[in-house]
């Protein structure tokens, strides 16, 4: 059961919110749609879902045209950002409900009910009512009820969203297990690139209605098309800076960094070169590392590390640096860069080289 | 956002469509009918294009209703709306009191129209009414049934009992919606109970309120049973509203193509009224938006 | 600006409390001092927006006493208690302009004209939104919004601490480092005392100088950003603060070791094995996936492992171990070279804590 866009559009008021998408998910596969809010996700998977008819375009199930047939007719579950149960049912009746609706045998349903709810972790729960859950019970049972049918099209928007970082930071790392060995072609909607990552799959990257790139998910991580995938695709954002290629990188007006093998076949001239935040560091970690002196704009303590806003000759810089390192704002700090992680862009923000994937045997 | 995929959804909307063809659509192509012709008996017609509609409008009796209408209304909104909005503002907003106070509000209005001119019809009269009685007894000469401003002061008074508990059952849902928030906020920015009433609560009730003065408005301005059974129109044509007027015309009279005409022209004015009331809502939705 | 000072402070919704899990808030003495950077962490129903509650005034509390600079502020309403308040979502007047909504409080105040003007002004420059200054508060964003919140407790020279109520719930994620930052820099530059409720490690973490970590009601540990991620002083603070959280097992002493599931034997620091050999209560061992080591050859303080899972998170790589019955999480630098199945932990004992009862064992000292 594959599913095919071709050439789908949509335009909504006259604004345009998807912009002539093509795009083949294969059967038992997963996928992420990657992009800031507003980049058309949401409409994207109601498209699929066939919720919205396309303004121009063919969708297809199997290689039939299943463009006009409404969403009744075409087994897709989905799961949104909001914790959508039936108040007045039981978490069992909860997940059961749409078996029943498909007018399954009693011992056939009890068996596929405590299956899912044992994946997600529910199974204690079952007798009770949504209203006695936590937000994140709430959001397992909705998606244990999704999952259940068996669907051949399982849409989640921004599943995690509106859980508190710890609930989702445990569901996320459980996700790639849930959608393991199934049949349907899942599509995962998100602006966290942190959950691009830990589910795996396929990424496709939106930008304002426009598919941008899609691959295998660490391809597109490493491999980002343009400046505005290494955007998204990385949080704290990749910084971005203009420069010069000429015998050496320039970034900015100030900094000269000696060239790095793999933007050597590269012509002279103007580019724009990103580095990720995790490549930058304010102790030094190899010789082959530049030091660059700036100030600190506020470091941002996540717990586990610090995300260490500085500026240099009026550029904006965000170090990712591993540890707790409250430094005062105002303060001086010297950034570590290795020419050999930078990624170019054309000035257009077309990548034309990027740097391998780190090296391994660095323990 | 969902466009209609399924064709068949029309067949359920003809009952609808159907129903309200001939209880709206239809009788209202008879009346426009009937304002355009002269007629003497089912058989005996004539065309007579719009001079109803001239008659009607130089009318001495109608023009004088249309006045005391718009006035009636207009002194209806002016009391009946600060009211509903003071007495909204002055319920709990939480606690076991909330339920008694809106089953109270709420008694007026599950009062059959009629009923509630006879109980005022018997409440204010000077002999055996309670009201009347009692203001008598206070040395003033009370008798609505003589009295045109008597009357009016009843008929009002009456219509305010009435009507303010839906004002106020409209705004104290638009004050349930305000978040807590707001008031902490205002209490902690040393805000006056005006200032947060003027900065807070009012912006916030616009939309409710614009609905409740649009209700009151078309109610007010089709006003018949409760005058009708309370004084009859009178004490001469004092309290005569325009829908009286219509109904003596019309049945009373008989005079078919005058009162059709009239009523186009009364349908015809609520319509202005309903529109401009709803351009404005529309407006200030997209101002907040 | 003041000294916030909280005794023997407790708080239970509705009734009478009789035992401990009717509190909302756990008996509590706290000191907040003056022009500091304060947050209250911990998940939802910890009891954090009721202490916050109690400070500003909205809420009396069932015990205890409030003190602004050591005068008893407990029976006194917000608006007496010189306080500001930002909330969850942004509170503004929507039918004034941004002007009158930050001349507001002063306006209330009866402040001369022109004093109302030189400090909307300054206030207006500080938080960049003199451009904006005459539009009308509805047509900013949320972030906007919530500066003008902030905003209005700023331009009040009198006031005794601005508190802030989850203000970043509903900022647009790209946004929220910027006002984080605009937080931290107006602190610095003002010094008033502020006090920040939120459920986002990070932001409390970014924020505070001091952070108290609350849990069912009671304060588990109050500390600087390092002492919570290095020396948490409690299981849950360990488990909430870090992603992912601590590792942690149920271990017992033997000698000087602590030794999971009977079997696998950790070396730890003796004078700390000494200690937790003493106490009769649960003990749980804990160390941070960043802390914890993994090797390919055996050594004498390695314990056998086997390698679950690796996933790639691009800046690092998460790996899930098993050891024996338990599963633990090491955090990797991005391009890390792993065995391929069987490998070797190493717990580096100046890592490694010990908790009972959910406490920190501290060496020589008792309990956390």
């Amino acid at each position: 059961m594959s599913l095919q866009l071709k050439g789908i559009s949509k335009t909504v008021g006259g604004e345009t919110w998807i912009d002539d998408v093509s795009l083949t998910l294969e059967p038992g596969s997963f996928n992420v749609l990657l992009g800031l809010t507003l980049a058309g996700k949401t409409t994207l998977m109601r498209l699929i879902a066939g919720l919205e008819r396309p303004d121009r375009g063919r969708v297809f199930m199997h290689g039939r045209d299943v463009t006009e047939v409404p969403v009744r007719k075409r087994n897709v579950a989905m799961v949104y950002q909001q914790f959508i149960n039936y108040p007045s049912m039981t978490v069992y009746d909860n997940i059961a409900s749409p078996l029943r609706i498909a007018g399954l045998p009693r011992r056939e349903i009890d068996r596929r009910v405590r299956e899912e709810a044992e994946r997600l972790h529910i199974d204690h729960l079952l007798d009770r009512l949504p209203s006695e859950l936590s937000g994140g019970q709430q959001q397992r049972t909705a998606m244990a009820r999704a999952l259940v049918r068996d669907a051949d099209l399982l849409l989640l928007d921004e599943p995690l969203v509106n859980l508190d970082y710890k609930l989702r930071e445990e569901l996320r790392a459980e996700m790639r297990e849930i959608f393991a060995r199934r049949r349907s072609i899942v599509v995962y909607a998100t602006t966290d690139p942190l959950e691009a990552l830990a589910l795996g799959g396929n990424t496709a990257v939106l930008q304002a209605g426009r598919l941008i790139q899609y691959g295998p998910t660490l391809q597109v991580y490493h491999h980002p098309a343009t400046e505005h995938v290494a955007y998204v695709f990385s949080d704290p954002p990749m910084n971005v800076v203009p420069g010069r290629l000429d015998g050496e990188v320039r970034l900015g007006d100030s900094t000269r960094l000696p060239l790095p093998p793999h933007l050597r076949q590269l012509p002279s001239g103007a580019y724009r070169f990103g580095i990720r935040p995790s490549h930058l560091s304010i102790v030094r970690r190899s010789e082959a590392e530049v030091a660059v002196p700036a100030r600190v704009v506020v470091p941002e303590v996540t717990g586990s590390e610090t995300f260490i806003h500085v500026r240099h000759h009026d550029v904006d810089w965000v170090i990712q640096q591993p540890g707790v390192h409250l430094l005062p704002i105002g303060s001086g700090v010297t950034m570590h860069l290795d020419p050999a992680r930078l990624f170019a862009f054309d000035p257009a923000g077309r990548l034309v080289a990027a740097p391998e994937p780190w090296a391994a045997g660095r323990v | 956002m969902d466009k209609p995929v399924n064709q068949k959804a029309w067949l359920l909307v003809l009952p609808v469509v159907a129903t309200v063809a001939f209880s709206a659509v239809i009788p209202l192509m008879t009346v426009v009918n009937y304002s355009l012709q002269d007629i003497f008996d089912p058989q005996t017609r004539y065309f007579v294009g719009t001079e109803w509609f001239r008659e009607v409008l130089n009318n001495p009796s109608i023009r004088a209703a249309l006045g005391r209408q718009l006035l009636f209304s207009l002194i209806v909104l002016l009391i009946e709306i600060p009211l509903g909005i003071g007495i909204a503002l002055t319920m709990p907003r939480r606690g076991p009191w909330v339920p008694v106070c809106l089953i109270l509000l709420a008694l007026p209005l599950l009062v059959p129209w009629n009923v509630v001119g006879t109980i005022w019809q018997i409440f204010a009269r000077p002999d055996i009414g309670l009201l009347g009685r009692l203001v008598n007894g206070l040395g003033i000469p009370y008798n609505y049934t003589g009295n045109p401003l008597h009357a009016w002061l009843t008929v009002l008074v009456m219509d305010v009992w009435h009507w303010t508990s839906l004002v106020v059952l409209l705004c104290y849902a638009g004050l349930q919606a305000i978040p807590d928030a707001y008031y902490q906020a205002a209490r902690i920015d040393g805000a006056s109970r005006f200032a947060v009433f003027r900065h807070i609560e009012l912006p916030r009730l616009k939309g409710v309120l614009l609905i409740a003065v649009l209700l009151r408005f078309m109610d007010s301005f089709m006003i018949y049973a409760e005058p009708f059974v309370l004084t009859g129109g009178g004490p001469g044509s004092s309290t005569t509203f325009l829908s009286q007027l219509l109904t003596t015309m019309a049945v009373g009279q008989f005079d078919l193509g005058p009162a059709a005409a009239f009523s186009l022209i009364y349908f015809l004015i609520i319509l202005l009224f309903s529109y401009v009331f709803y351009t404005a809502m529309v407006r200030l939705g997209r101002a907040e938006g | 600006m003041a000294r916030i000072q909280l005794q023997q402070l407790a708080h239970a919704y509705g009734g009478r409390p009789t035992r401990p899990e009717d509190y909302a808030l756990r008996r509590l003495d706290h000191v907040w001092e003056d022009g500091g950077a304060y947050a209250l962490l911990g998940p939802s129903g910890c009891g954090k927006t009721t202490l916050l509650n109690i400070v500003s005034g909205l809420l009396q509390p069932t015990e205890g006493r409030v003190l602004f600079d050591g005068r008893d502020v407990t029976a006194l309403p917000p608006q007496q208690r010189n306080i500001a308040q930002v909330f969850q979502f942004p509170v503004i007047y929507d039918a004034m302009t941004v002007y009158d909504n930050l001349a507001f409080p002063l306006r209330n105040r009866k402040l001369p004209k022109a004093e109302i003007h030189r400090r909307v002004l300054e206030v207006a420059e500080m938080l960049e939104l003199t451009a904006a200054l005459q539009r009308p508060g509805r047509s900013l964003g949320a972030d906007g919004k919530q500066l003008i919140s902030m905003g209005r407790g700023l331009v009040r020279e009198d006031v005794a601490a601005i508190l802030f109520d989850e203000p970043l719930t509903v900022i647009d994620p790209h946004l929220k480092w910027r006002l984080r930052g605009k937080l931290k820099e107006i602190h610095q530059r003002l010094r008033p005392t502020m006090v920040y409720v939120t459920h986002d490690q990070t932001e409390a973490l970014t924020f505070a100088e001091k952070v108290v970590v609350m849990y069912e009601g009671q304060v588990v540990q109050v500390g600087t950003p390092q002492e919570l991620f290095e020396r948490p002083e409690h299981t849950f603070v360990g488990y909430f603060i870090g992603s992912p959280g601590m590792n942690l097992l149920p271990v017992t002493i033997a000698g000087n070791s602590a030794v999971v599931d009977g079997e696998h034997r950790i070396p730890l620091a003796p004078q700390l094995a000494a200690q937790a050999a003493r106490s009769a209560r649960t003990l749980e061992l804990g160390i941070r996936p960043e802390f914890l080591q993994l090797q390919r050859q055996v050594t004498a303080d390695g314990v056998p492992a086997r390698i679950a899972a690796v996933e790639d998170l691009g800046g690092h790589v998460l790996v899930t171990v098993v050891l024996g019955r338990r599963t633990l999480k090491l955090r990797l630098p991005e391009g890390s070279e792993l065995p391929s199945e069987q490998a070797w932990l190493r717990f580096p004992p100046e890592r490694t804590l010990l908790y009972a009862d959910g406490r920190l064992i501290i060496p020589g000292g008792g309990h956390g």
